[in-house]
């Protein structure tokens, strides 16, 4: 992928990943989340990894956010009334995340791998679907199994708290 | 040309801009989200790292993009349960305002 179209999708992506952060109604907050997802796929599929990038666009992008805007819609919120904000409070998180940002910029100024290009692949791979199905069913058998039963108890979870106690 | 590094910056500033959400909203639903923005930045640095270390066979390392499926799948059953409990608390309070729940008590 050329600079220019890394960077783009980059910024499309962090500018809306700060939009989910800053936006005060929470339908706008769960559309900017989409924006960044579908950037965030993009980034994906620049690196080759063609099946994340589709399952990031279908699992997150689709699935999650159609939930999240269910909740949203279902709980009828409006935007947040406009309390006062403690500035001190606000002050601290920004300072918190914007010291763990210049660490981890200064972890990454110390990498020395980090300022090597990506090696060319030697032929051209379409075909990561089938690597990624046969390392997980041949050396992540138990594991993805595994996988299987937490999606099943969570499931079952959600369905034993959303039901309403019979009074 | 494009780096390693590049791509770790951005998915570094991609966390913090999640960490800083999660910290700075009041809101459980925004709080949620902002989680899913950490938990996706990580899979961004892994599957830059799966693709810049070669496997023997000369493909990308999809040791990494196994890994990013199991995250992506255990953050949808993460989001499933965090809003069906937001659901909960929204039919007992009425609120999904973490600064009205502060108490450890029903």
């Amino acid at each position: 992928m050329s600079p220019f179209l890394f960077w783009v999708f980059a910024l499309l992506m962090l500018i809306f990943g700060a939009a989910v952060v800053v936006n005060r109604n929470p339908v706008a907050s769960a559309l900017s989340l989409v924006v960044s997802f579908l950037g965030l796929a993009a980034l994906f599929m620049s690196l080759d990894a063609y099946f994340v990038g589709i399952i990031q666009v279908l699992v997150y992008a689709g699935a999650v956010m159609v939930l999240f805007l269910f909740i949203i819609m279902l709980l009828n919120l409006q935007a947040e009334e406009r309390r006062q904000i403690n500035w001190l409070t606000a002050a601290g998180s920004i300072g918190v995340a914007l010291i763990l940002l210049i660490q981890i910029c200064f972890v990454i100024g110390h990498f020395q791998a980090a300022q090597q290009t990506f090696p060319p692949l030697p032929r051209s791979t379409t075909d990561d679907v089938w690597n990624i199905g046969a390392l997980l069913f041949r050396n992540y058998n138990l594991p993805f199994q595994i996988i299987g039963v937490l999606v099943l108890v969570a499931t079952m979870g959600v369905v034993l708290l959303s039901k309403r106690e019979p009074r | 040309m494009i780096t390693l590094g590049d791509y770790l910056l951005v998915s570094g500033v991609l966390f913090s801009i999640g960490f800083a959400g999660v910290m700075l909203r009041r809101n459980l639903i925004v709080i949620l989200m902002s989680l899913e923005l950490m938990l996706n930045a990580a899979n961004l640095s892994l599957v830059a790292f799966s693709r810049f270390r070669f496997s023997p066979a000369g493909l990308p390392d999809y040791n990494a993009q196994v890994f990013v499926f199991f995250i992506i799948t255990v953050a949808a059953a993460e989001v499933a349960v965090g809003l069906a409990i937001v659901v909960a608390l929204f039919r007992a309070r009425q609120t999904t305002d973490v600064k009205d729940i502060s108490h450890l008590r029903f």
